[in-house]
């Protein structure tokens, strides 16, 4: 009773947060008056309808979406690898280091102009976001293996629990918080990172395109609704993403 | 073979704990370790487990194939009492059989709640359970029976009595009447002299 109180109330806030910056952001379009600066959000509900009806929509939203998703799950499956191995042998972790300093403090912006260089434009928001997403998933899941309760371990060393079952009972479920908000913080730059390099690249058949023609025609209406596209696929995404990790959990505590 | 200790000493920095500690535990049957908190019971129960490394002394016999119930549970919280005993066990041990061990100590309806959702007491059975099910020569019990109420402890130490026969059991305890009514050997540490209980030969002990 309580809780669906404060849930009720907690929804009637956030609405009207989001009504509000709403009211501002209209008022404010409206008070500047130039659309080529600040378009309406009723302007932007527009352009979104009309981009529905127009021929390369979908298949812009479908390049993108399928290169950075591949891109954040290449990113996943290597940084939790390679976080597997120098969490078992410390010299791996020592001779990782330097990369994964490397990749955190290099701008993507300079890996971008880089890999343009090396890479063909089909793969190259695939790269830059596996690239992204790489540090993160590798320094949470170490973090993660090395927290691993020692007491099990022992426990499961006593018996002699074989490896697999010792990854299925002992570090999978200890590593649950560490992959959802490494995966969490990981998805949202694979979509930022991306599509940067979409722009920069000027990748063929990209919602990147997309935008970079939104800033050669000034065209401002389009470069809100394409953000606010990318801003729901990612979110999207990320959810439906999220949501699976929670299933296969509960499937393996189910075992 | 009997497990001959001897001679063994540990100390953490200044602290010692064993010094020149000996015994011979029996193969085969029950050995109770007693003495008051402080003596070493944990230690040398870990040192037979391979957890921790003696300073000093030998000891051999010690067969490889181990189980154990800690001082702490150590179970998997967030997987039942089922998937808990079944991780150390090999898979000719039917779910049917891990449910009717479980049954044997009085846990019934919450054999398949994560063992995190389980009272101290129900969670000290599963980790008895579990020892008892596992494959090993020698099973090593720090107060298995810590925290049960004097029902379900009498039934727990019923069904350990009843399922470790022939097997070499150590069981680090404080409490004699456990000791006399399970019957065994009994070292006690505090003094370091090995007590003989229910009939059991002291020559071994030499």
């Amino acid at each position: 009773m309580m809780s669906s109180t404060i849930l009720n109330r907690n929804r009637i806030e956030k609405l009207a947060s989001a009504a509000f910056a709403l009211i501002v952001w209209q008022i404010s379009a409206m008070l500047i008056g130039e659309s080529l600066f600040i378009v309406t959000p009723i302007a932007v509900v527009k352009r979104l309808f009309s981009l529905f009806t127009e021929a390369d929509f979908f298949t812009s939203i479908g390049y993108s979406f399928l290169r950075i998703v591949a891109g954040f799950l290449i990113g996943l499956i290597a940084g939790s690898l390679m976080a597997a191995v120098a969490g078992k042998f410390h010299l791996a972790e020592i001779m990782f280091r330097p990369f994964i300093a490397t990749i955190k403090s290099v701008p993507v912006a300079s890996f971008i102009i880089l890999c343009l260089i090396w890479l063909s434009m089909g793969t190259l928001s695939s790269f830059i976001s596996f690239l992204m997403v790489l540090p993160i998933i590798y320094s949470n899941i170490l973090q993660g293996i090395k927290s691993t309760d020692k007491k099990l371990l022992e426990m499961a060393e006593v018996f002699r629990v074989g490896l697999f079952r010792r990854i299925v009972f002992i570090y999978l479920p200890q590593l649950k918080p560490y992959l959802i908000s490494a995966c969490s913080v990981a998805m949202g730059l694979a979509w930022k990172s991306g599509i940067a390099a979409e722009v920069i690249g000027v990748t063929n058949g990209s919602i990147g395109e997309k935008l970079y023609e939104a800033k050669i025609y000034y065209t401002t209406a389009d470069l809100f609704a394409w953000t606010l596209i990318i801003v729901v696929l990612s979110i999207g995404f990320e959810k439906l993403f999220l949501y699976l990790i929670k299933k296969f959990y509960a499937g393996l505590e189910r075992l | 073979m009997d497990i001959v200790i001897s001679e063994i000493s540990k100390s953490y920095g200044e602290k010692i704990v064993l010094d020149g500690f000996s015994t011979v535990i029996p193969k085969n049957k029950m050995t109770f370790i007693m003495g008051p908190s402080g003596c070493g019971k944990t230690t040398l129960i870990n040192i037979l487990m391979g957890l921790i490394q003696k300073d000093k002394g030998i000891v051999s016999g010690v067969p490889s194939h181990k189980s154990a119930v800690f001082q702490e549970d150590r179970l998997c919280e967030s997987f039942n009492a089922i998937s808990n005993v079944r991780l150390v066990c090999d898979s000719k041990v039917k779910t049917d059989e891990i449910i009717l061990h479980l049954k044997k100590t009085g846990l019934q309806d919450n054999i398949l709640k994560p063992v995190k959702e389980l009272s101290g007491g129900m969670k000290r059975r599963v980790a008895v359970v579990r020892a008892v099910l596992a494959k090993s020569d020698i099973i090593l019990m720090d107060e298995p029976f810590k925290g049960l109420d004097d029902n379900t402890k009498e039934k727990t130490m019923q069904y350990v009595a009843e399922n470790t026969k022939n097997k070499t059991v150590i069981i680090v305890t404080h409490d004699i009447d456990e000791a006399r009514s399970l019957g065994g050997k009994i070292i006690n540490m505090g003094s370091l002299d090995s007590v003989p209980y229910n009939n059991y030969d002291p020559s071994i002990d030499g």
